[in-house]
C-alpha cells in the first residue's frame, strides 16, 4: 500500500509550517535517510529525511505552501512493486502514516526521534459562528484517536456537565451515544481526573478467545488495576516518550550515608539510598527549573516547587504517593516523610491530595536487582526517573580499571514538554548530585 | 375448525398491524394477521388517505378561482361531488389492494374475520366459514379505534355525519357545523368550506387545533376566517334538534349565551375511544383506562406475549405513530437490540387544510412549562422567494431551542406544504442536533425549506432575508 509522508512536526508546540523545497520529485528513488524536502517554521528552517525507501508516487503540497498544519499528507511514497495504478482510491489522509519523519536539526544529543503523531482524527464540522452557545464541540476521539460517534446535542450536554464521552456506551444505533445516555452519566467521569476512576480502557482483542475456557482463572480487575490501565495506556498513547540513560557512582553516597545513619541511628530515622536521590532528584529540578514542567495542550507548566512521586509497590497494584516541595526538605526530613507515605500507602489510607499531581517521579526497582529498566510517565508529569540497582562494576577512570558501586538510571521524558538536550542537562546535574553528595549541601 | 400455529398474530390490519406484520414477516416470523373489514384499516379506507384524496380535489379548486391571479382564463368553474367522492374511494381501493400485495409478498396469512384473545397464545378468529383457532407464540392488538360520542350529540349517520359519512358525501351540503377543531375536524371543515359549504366550527377549548402552538393556532383561525369559516371558541354544543333535512344547534358561546343556529349537516369530531370491545380483554385481564389498553414502553399489556399498539393505547391517534409502534413492538419480541421507546416528543403531527399546520416537539408554551429557558426563531412565507413566486405568502415557521443546549425543542408551521417540510425538523430531532448543525446545513434554493433555515437563524438573531 502507498504511504503518505507527513508533514513533520519539527518542535511540540509546532501546528502547522511552510513546505519551503522539495529536493525530490514524483518519480524519483529515495532511501532511508535522503534529505526530501525543508520545512520552514517561523524559528528556524529543517531537513525532512526520508524514513522508508521507495519511489515518491506524488507531491501532495507545492514549494512554497505556506500554513501546512502538521501531519498533513505532504507526498506519497510508493514502495517496491507499487506502480502509479495503487495510487487510484488511495486517500492519503486515510492510510498508514509512514514511519516518524526524522528532522536533521534535532540536538544529537537527543536520541528521541520527533515522532510523526497519528493523522489528526477527523474534526467535526466547523463550529458555529461565535454566537453565545452556538458552538458545537469537535467531534470526540477516544484514547486511540479512533472517532467516538455522539450525537451533537449529547456531545454539548456532556461538555457542560463534565462528563467524557470515551467512558460512555452509547444505545443509539451503532452504539452512538444519544442524549439519554449522557443525562444518565455522572458528571466527572472525566477521565482525566486522576485515580480512584474505575474505568478500564476498553480493550480491543479479548485475551480470552485465545485461551480455552478452564486453562485460567479469572480474576476481575479491582478499582486500582482499572485505574492503572487505563492512566498508564492513556500515557503510552498520549505522551511521546523518549529515554535518556545514565550510570551513577555511587561510592561516595554509600559512604556519606553510612557516616550520616550512625550518628543518626538515635533519632530513630534512617537514611535509604531511595532518600538521597529524591533530594538530589529535587535539586536538581530545582537547578534545571526547565525540566519541571507539564503539558498543557496550549500551554507549559512551569511548576514552582519539585513535588517528587515515589512509586510505592502495593498488593495488587502501586501508588505514587508525592513528597511535596522536596527541594526544600533536608534528607531526615525526606526519609521520615517518603517512610511514613510509603506506609499509609500500604495502608491504602492515602488521600487523593497526596498522589494527584506532582511534577517528576521516581520508580527505584534496585532492591530487586533489576539492572535497568525504563517506566511510564505518569501523567500530568513529564518526567519518571527508573533506578537500577547499586552494584560493583569495572570502571575506566584516567585509564585505569577500577571496581566502584554503579548505578544505572533512566529518565522517561514527555517530549512536549522535555527535549533531548533538557533531560540531558537534567540527569547532569542529578548525576553530580548524587555522585558528589557533599553538593546537596550547597 | 381449523388450528394453526403463528409466531405472531396481530388483530388489526390498520397502519399498526400491517406494519408490524411486514416487520416480523423480515424477521423471519410467521405471522398471520386478522382484520374483520378491508386491509389498512380506517387509515387507507376512512381515514388519512382518502381525505387526503378529497382535499387534493379542494385545492385544485381553490386553484382554479384563483386562476386568474395566475394569469389564466378558467370560465364558469364547478365540480362534480360524486366524482370527487368517487375518486377518493378509488384511491383507498388502490392502496387497499398495495397492502394486500404486501401480505402476500411477505408471505403472511390474511384471515378475514373478527378476531379475539381466547386464552393464553391463542387467537381466535371468527370468519365467514366459520371459527378459526390461531395459535401464537406472541400477539400483537392493533384494533384501532373510532369516533367518540357524546350524549345528545350521537351521529345518526344521515344529518348528524361522523368522519365516515363526512367522506362520502352524496351532494355538499350548504351549511355545516363541525364540533371540535382538531386535525379531524379542521380538515372536513376546510374541505367543505373550499366547495362553498357555510362552515361553522365549535371548539370547546378556547383556541382551534389545541394541541398546536398558541401562536400557530391563533394565526390558523385568522386565517380560516378570511376563507370564511365561522368560529366559535370556547363554545358548547348542547342540543341538536333534527328536522326533516337540517338540524337546528343550539351552541353556548364563549359568554355562556345561547344561541341556535340551523345547519344542513353536523360533523362530530370530538375525539375517538379505542376499540377495546369483544376482543377478550377482560378474560384475559388485561387493563383498559378511558377506553385505551395499557401498555408499557415497549407496548406490552402485561399478560405474556401480547402487545399492544397504535389507536387502540391512546394518544397521539396519528397513523405513523402507530407504524412505529408497531416496529418496536416487533424488534422487541424478537429481542433486537438498541431500541428505543417511542418518544412523542419525537412525533410530528400534520394537518392537511388550507393552510396546512405541521408541528413537532414542544410548544413554546410546553417547553417554559417544563423549565426549559428558550430561543424562539419565527420566519414569515412573506420573506421567502419560493412562497411569493407560489402565490402562497402567508404562514410562518416557528422554532424553539433550549438556550443553554441548543437542543431543538419544537417546530411548528403553518402554511402551504409544512406537512411535507416538518420532517426535516424532525430528523433533526431524532438525529439530535443543536441549531448550530441546522445553521451549517445547506438548504435549495429557491424552495420553502429555505424557511426552515431562516427560522433557526433567527432564533439567534443572524436571520438573513428579514
Amino acid at each position: 500500500m502507498p504511504t503518505p509522508v507527513l508533514m513533520p512536526a519539527l518542535s511540540p508546540t509546532m501546528e502547522e509550517g511552510t513546505l519551503a523545497k522539495w529536493h525530490v520529485k514524483k518519480g524519483d528513488t529515495v532511501s532511508s535517510g535522503d534529505v526530501i524536502a525543508e520545512i520552514e517554521t517561523d524559528k528556524a528552517t529543517m531537513e525532512v529525511e526520508a524514513v522508508d525507501e521507495g519511489t515518491i508516487g506524488e507531491i501532495l503540497v507545492a514549494e512554497g505552501t505556506e500554513g501546512v498544519a502538521v501531519n498533513k499528507p505532504i507526498a506519497v511514497l510508493l514502495e517496491e512493486g507499487e506502480s502509479e495504478d495503487d495510487l487510484e482510491g488511495f486517500d492519503p489522509s486515510k492510510g498508514a502514516p509512514s514511519a516518524p519523519q526524522k528532522t536533521e536539526s534535532e540536538p544529537e544529543a537527543a536520541p528521541a526521534p520527533a515522532k510523526a503523531e497519528k493523522p489528526a482524527p477527523e474534526k467535526a464540522p466547523a463550529p458555529a459562528a461565535k454566537d453565545p452557545g452556538g458552538k458545537a464541540p469537535p467531534a470526540p476521539t477516544d484514547a486511540s484517536g479512533e472517532r467516538i460517534f455522539a450525537s451533537p446535542l449529547a456531545r454539548r450536554i456532556a461538555a457542560q456537565k463534565g462528563v467524557d464521552l470515551a467512558s460512555l456506551k452509547g444505545s443509539g444505533p451503532h452504539g452512538r451515544i444519544v442524549r439519554a445516555d449522557v443525562e444518565g452519566a455522572k458528571p466527572g467521569a472525566a477521565a482525566s481526573k486522576a485515580a480512584g476512576q474505575a474505568m478500564a480502557p476498553a480493550q480491543s482483542i479479548d485475551a480470552r478467545a485465545f485461551y480455552e475456557e478452564g486453562s485460567y482463572e479469572e480474576i476481575p480487575l479491582d478499582g486500582m488495576r482499572k485505574t492503572i490501565a487505563r492512566r498508564l495506556t492513556q500515557s503510552m498513547q498520549e505522551i511521546p516518550h523518549f529515554y535518556l540513560t545514565v550510570d551513577c557512582r555511587l561510592d561516595e553516597l554509600l559512604r556519606v550515608r553510612k557516616e550520616l545513619n550512625n550518628e543518626l541511628a538515635d533519632g530513630g530515622v534512617k537514611l535509604s539510598v531511595n532518600d538521597f536521590l529524591i533530594r538530589a532528584a529535587a535539586l536538581a529540578l530545582k537547578k534545571v527549573p526547565e525540566a519541571n514542567v507539564s503539558y498543557a495542550g496550549d500551554a507549559l507548566l512551569k511548576h514552582k516547587h519539585a513535588d517528587v512521586g515515589i512509586a510505592v509497590a502495593l498488593d495488587g497494584g502501586l501508588i505514587t504517593p508525592i513528597l511535596r516541595a522536596a527541594e526544600t526538605k533536608g534528607l531526615a526530613q525526606i526519609a521520615s516523610e517518603a517512610k511514613e507515605l510509603a506506609g499509609r500507602a500500604r495502608d491504602k489510607k492515602l488521600k487523593p491530595s497526596e498522589f494527584e499531581g506532582g511534577s517528576f517521579s521516581i520508580s527505584n526497582l534496585g532492591m530487586f536487582g533489576i539492572k535497568h529498566f525504563t517506566a511510564v510517565i505518569n501523567p500530568p508529569q513529564a518526567a519518571i526517573l527508573a533506578v537500577g540497582a547499586g552494584e560493583e562494576r569495572t570502571v575506566v577512570l584516567d585509564g585505569k580499571v577500577e571496581v566502584a558501586t554503579v548505578m544505572t538510571v533512566t529518565m522517561s521524558c514527555d517530549h512536549r514538554a522535555i527535549d533531548g538536550a533538557l533531560g540531558a542537562r537534567f540527569l547532569d546535574a542529578f548525576k553530580g548530585f548524587v555522585e558528589f553528595p557533599a553538593r546537596m549541601l550547597l | 375448525m381449523s388450528e394453526k400455529s403463528y409466531d405472531l398474530v396481530i388483530i388489526g390490519s390498520g397502519p399498526g398491524g400491517y406494519v408490524a406484520a411486514v416487520r416480523a414477516a423480515q424477521l423471519g416470523m410467521k405471522t398471520a394477521i386478522v382484520e374483520r373489514d378491508r386491509l389498512g384499516g380506517i387509515c387507507l379506507n376512512w381515514g388519512c388517505i382518502p381525505t387526503k384524496a378529497l382535499l387534493r380535489s379542494a385545492e385544485v379548486y381553490d386553484l382554479i378561482e384563483r386562476a386568474e391571479e395566475f394569469g389564466l382564463k378558467v370560465e364558469n368553474p364547478s365540480y362534480d361531488a360524486a366524482a370527487i367522492v368517487k375518486r377518493s374511494r378509488e384511491v383507498s381501493e388502490r392502496l387497499s389492494k398495495g397492502v394486500g400485495f404486501l401480505m402476500k409478498k411477505n408471505k403472511i396469512d390474511v384471515i378475514e374475520g373478527s378476531g379475539r384473545l381466547a386464552g393464553e397464545g391463542v387467537v381466535e378468529a371468527e370468519t365467514k366459514d366459520g371459527k378459526q383457532t390461531l395459535k401464537a407464540k406472541n400477539i400483537i392488538l392493533a384494533t384501532g379505534a373510532r369516533a367518540r360520542t357524546l350524549p345528545g350529540l350521537e351521529p345518526d349517520g344521515k344529518l348528524v355525519w361522523t368522519y365516515r359519512e363526512a367522506m362520502v358525501p352524496d351532494a355538499m351540503p350548504k351549511s355545516l357545523l363541525v364540533i371540535g377543531s382538531g386535525a379531524i375536524g379542521i380538515e372536513f371543515a376546510s374541505f367543505y368550506r373550499a366547495f362553498g359549504c357555510e362552515v361553522t366550527v365549535v371548539e370547546v377549548m378556547d383556541r382551534i387545533l389545541p394541541v398546536e402552538d398558541e401562536e400557530i393556532s391563533k394565526m390558523a383561525a385568522r386565517a380560516f376566517k378570511k376563507r370564511g369559516m365561522k368560529i366559535m371558541t370556547g363554545a358548547k354544543v348542547e342540543k341538536l334538534d333534527k328536522q326533516k333535512n337540517s338540524v337546528k344547534a343550539t351552541i353556548a358561546n364563549a359568554q355562556g349565551k345561547s344561541e341556535t343556529i340551523e345547519v344542513e349537516r353536523v360533523i362530530s369530531a370530538v375525539g375517538i375511544t379505542g376499540n377495546v370491545e369483544k376482543i377478550g380483554l377482560e378474560d384475559a385481564g388485561i387493563k383498559v383506562e378511558k377506553g385505551h389498553v395499557v401498555v408499557d414502553e415497549w407496548l406490552r399489556t402485561g399478560v405474556k406475549g401480547v402487545y399492544a399498539i397504535g389507536d387502540l393505547v391512546g394518544a397521539p391517534w396519528l397513523a405513523h405513530k402507530a407504524m412505529h409502534e408497531g416496529v418496536i413492538a416487533v424488534e422487541h419480541m424478537a429481542g433486537v437490540k438498541g431500541l428505543h421507546p417511542l418518544d412523542t416528543k419525537k412525533v410530528p403531527g400534520c394537518t392537511y387544510s388550507a393552510p396546512q399546520i405541521a408541528s413537532v416537539g414542544l410548544t413554546e408554551a410546553q417547553a417554559v412549562e417544563q423549565g426549559h429557558k428558550v430561543k424562539v426563531g419565527r420566519f414569515p412565507f412573506t420573506g421567502n422567494g419560493k412562497a411569493i413566486a407560489l402565490g402562497e405568502d402567508q404562514g410562518l415557521i416557528k422554532t424553539i431551542f433550549d438556550e443553554k443546549t441548543g437542543e431543538l425543542l419544537g417546530a411548528h408551521m403553518i402554511g402551504a406544504e409544512v406537512t411535507e417540510l416538518i420532517q426535516g425538523y424532525t430528523v433533526a430531532k431524532n438525529l439530535e442536533t443543536t441549531e448550530a448543525e441546522l445553521m451549517h446545513t445547506i438548504f435549495p434554493h429557491p424552495t420553502l425549506s429555505e424557511m426552515m433555515h431562516e427560522s433557526v437563524l433567527d432564533a439567534y438573531q443572524r436571520a438573513l432575508h428579514i
